[in-house]
């Protein structure tokens, strides 16, 4: 009887499951897993004639001088941005959890995120630009304490420029991360934190021995998420400083983009498969680092 | 007596301490939030200002020279005509704000349509191979658009949809982040009431319908925020397949505007935001729930 009805339920489920699921699986072979496909195979071969060339292009990217610029620079962002912007949002984040009415705070931190980049781009163009108001606060500053005649540095076109984009992105990114710390702390049972205070700890313990542990999974979430929108900056980028910037500037977007303008597509089609797969290794160690701290 | 109030006045002392620390915690706090409020205080009164002050206070950025830029939190002739010269004498503003409209609209409603659907499967039935897809799909979802791009232009290319308004709609319907956000909130209702339903004999398609549309709701709002503010800021995509600069979103139009019309690229900037603005303003709870839902596992 039970194994019956087991096999029923089985047999419904299944049905009921691709019903429901094939027009978006449907989709997502048609423009996702096929094409990809497809790249891969002629990443193997020149695109014109089709040709097999083996590892060729993989070569060729590899010794790009633009290939291997904008690898670094986009490791350095990202390897800059994310710890800056995972401990920004949790310095926000806490004391905020202990305020009583954090709504106000919490929008005010939220809304770049649904500002449109377009929209800011004119106003980190009038502020970072030589004769901007970052530039001209300093000068103020300078004047006013003696440390600095004039500040005359050209924010958007020289290496200073990858700031720039750092805080940019920090600007806009602090509002969900605090969002996601704010979710973890508030996650953390009160009586936790009762039991510690009545044996006379402090709040730093506190914060140190029981909030803290208590919010690893909170850490592998934001750096996912992090990990991914630290990609968007290049719409800052883009509209701040056009195709070709700085070259302290220069990231993998920038680089797709130029050699899908310029039809280099064995190019990129090779480094698709190695970016794709890079980022692929990467989620599947984050999650597997995640399944093992659950089990 | 003297003994007696000691403890008293300690404890008062130790209280004023709390609430001095307190307010000096939430002065800290607010000082940042001031980086957000003055772009927007810049970009409104950019847009009702003269283009002569205008041009006065821009001058030193496009024209370079010593002296720098400079501003007025009130215009000395506040003029809407930059909002009147947009809406009523630009066709070209109209003709890609609607585009931007047009786009939004179609790709909310092609995930709605097909993106929740499958949330809803992924959540309530279980079939071999569901949770290898769901883990494929999550992988999906993080994956940024340059490395998507050359594939999708290759398939777009082949349905002959390059240069149409699908070519950014049609990706954009089947992405799967939509089906992950969602599918926290279908995963949140008990599955009993589903196993009631189907002894009163209903459908699992009516199921759907009356149970799990209106208890996911959350959900699906969480996810239909969070997708409205992504695509209405929308750039690659367009760039990428559009070349037709008469199917371009808004998003676009606004690089183009050069500093001699700051007055319009204000005016732009800020009805550009209005949409995005409301929309935040209006579901910031579920905003907040779908940034909490994409960082839930499973």
């Amino acid at each position: 009887m039970t194994r019956h009805n087991t096999g029923v339920k089985h047999r419904r489920d299944t049905r009921a499951f691709f019903l429901f699921a094939a027009p978006e699986f449907a989709g997502v072979l048609i423009f996702v897993l096929f094409p990809f496909l497809d790249v891969t195979g002629r990443s193997f071969r020149t695109v014109v004639t089709g040709r097999f060339v083996g590892l060729g292009n993989y070569a060729t990217v590899f010794a790009n001088q633009a290939f291997r610029l904008a690898v670094k620079n986009t490791f350095r962002f990202t390897l800059v941005c994310i710890p800056l912007l995972v401990l920004t949002g949790l310095v926000i984040a806490y004391p905020i959890s202990r305020m009583k009415n954090a709504g106000l705070v919490k929008s005010l931190y939220l809304f770049p995120l649904a500002m449109p980049t377009a929209t800011v781009v004119i106003v980190w163009k009038m502020t970072f630009c030589r004769q901007g108001f970052l530039n001209l606060l300093l000068t103020r500053f300078g004047a006013w304490s003696g440390l600095w005649d004039g500040a005359h540095t050209d924010w958007l076109g020289t290496g200073a420029s990858f700031w720039v984009l750092v805080f940019s992105y920090i600007w806009k990114n602090a509002g969900y991360t605090i969002v996601l710390w704010l979710a973890g702390i508030l996650g953390i049972p009160g009586e936790l934190l009762e039991a510690a205070r009545v044996d006379g700890a402090s709040e730093r313990q506190c914060f140190l021995r029981i909030v803290l542990p208590n919010l690893k999974g909170s850490l592998y979430t934001i750096v996912i998420l992090s990990f991914l929108n630290s990609f968007k900056i290049y719409r800052e980028a883009y509209l701040v400083a056009g195709a070709y910037p700085d070259q302290d500037m220069y990231l993998l977007q920038h680089l797709f983009n130029n050699w899908f303008v310029n039809l280099d597509f064995d190019k990129m089609a090779a480094a698709t498969v190695c970016v794709g797969g890079f980022l692929f290794a990467v989620i599947m160690l984050l999650q597997r680092l995640w399944d093992r701290r659950e089990t | 007596m003297g003994k007696k109030e000691r403890p008293i006045s300690l404890h008062n002392l130790s209280a004023k301490r709390e609430a001095v620390r307190r307010s000096v915690t939430t002065l800290l706090i607010m000082l940042p939030t001031l980086l957000v409020c003055l772009p927007v205080v810049l970009l409104v009164t950019g847009s009702v200002m003269s283009d002569g002050e205008l041009q006065r206070h821009l001058a030193p950025v496009f024209a370079g020279g010593e002296a720098f830029v400079s501003w007025k939190l009130v215009p000395d002739y506040p003029t809407f005509g930059h909002y009147g010269k947009l809406l009523f004498m630009t066709p070209q503003f109209f003709v890609l704000f609607w585009n931007s409209v047009r786009l939004v609209g179609l790709i909310l409603l092609g995930q709605l349509m097909v993106g929740v659907p499958a949330a809803w499967a992924f959540a309530v039935y279980q079939a071999r191979g569901s949770r290898v897809m769901f883990a494929f799909y999550i992988v999906l979802m993080l994956l940024p658009f340059q490395v998507t791009m050359l594939s999708s232009y290759l398939v777009l290319h082949n349905l002959h949809m390059l240069d149409t308004p699908q070519a950014v709609i049609l990706p954009a319907v089947f992405s799967t982040l939509p089906v992950f956000l969602s599918y926290g909130g279908f995963r949140a209702i008990p599955s009993q009431l589903f196993e009631a339903a189907r002894i009163d004999g209903a459908s699992e398609w009516r199921i759907f319908c009356s149970i799990g549309l209106p208890l996911g709701r959350s959900g699906l709002l969480s996810a239909m925020v969070l997708e409205f503010l992504e695509y209405w800021n929308m750039m690659e995509q367009p760039m990428a397949f559009l070349e037709d600069k008469s199917l371009w979103p808004l998003s676009l139009y606004l690089p183009e505007i050069t500093w001699q019309q700051a007055g319009n690229a204000f005016a732009a900037s800020i009805i550009t935001l209005i949409p995005a603005a409301f929309v935040f303003v209006w579901g910031q709870d579920y905003l907040e729930q779908g940034i909490v839902f994409s960082g839930l596992k499973e």
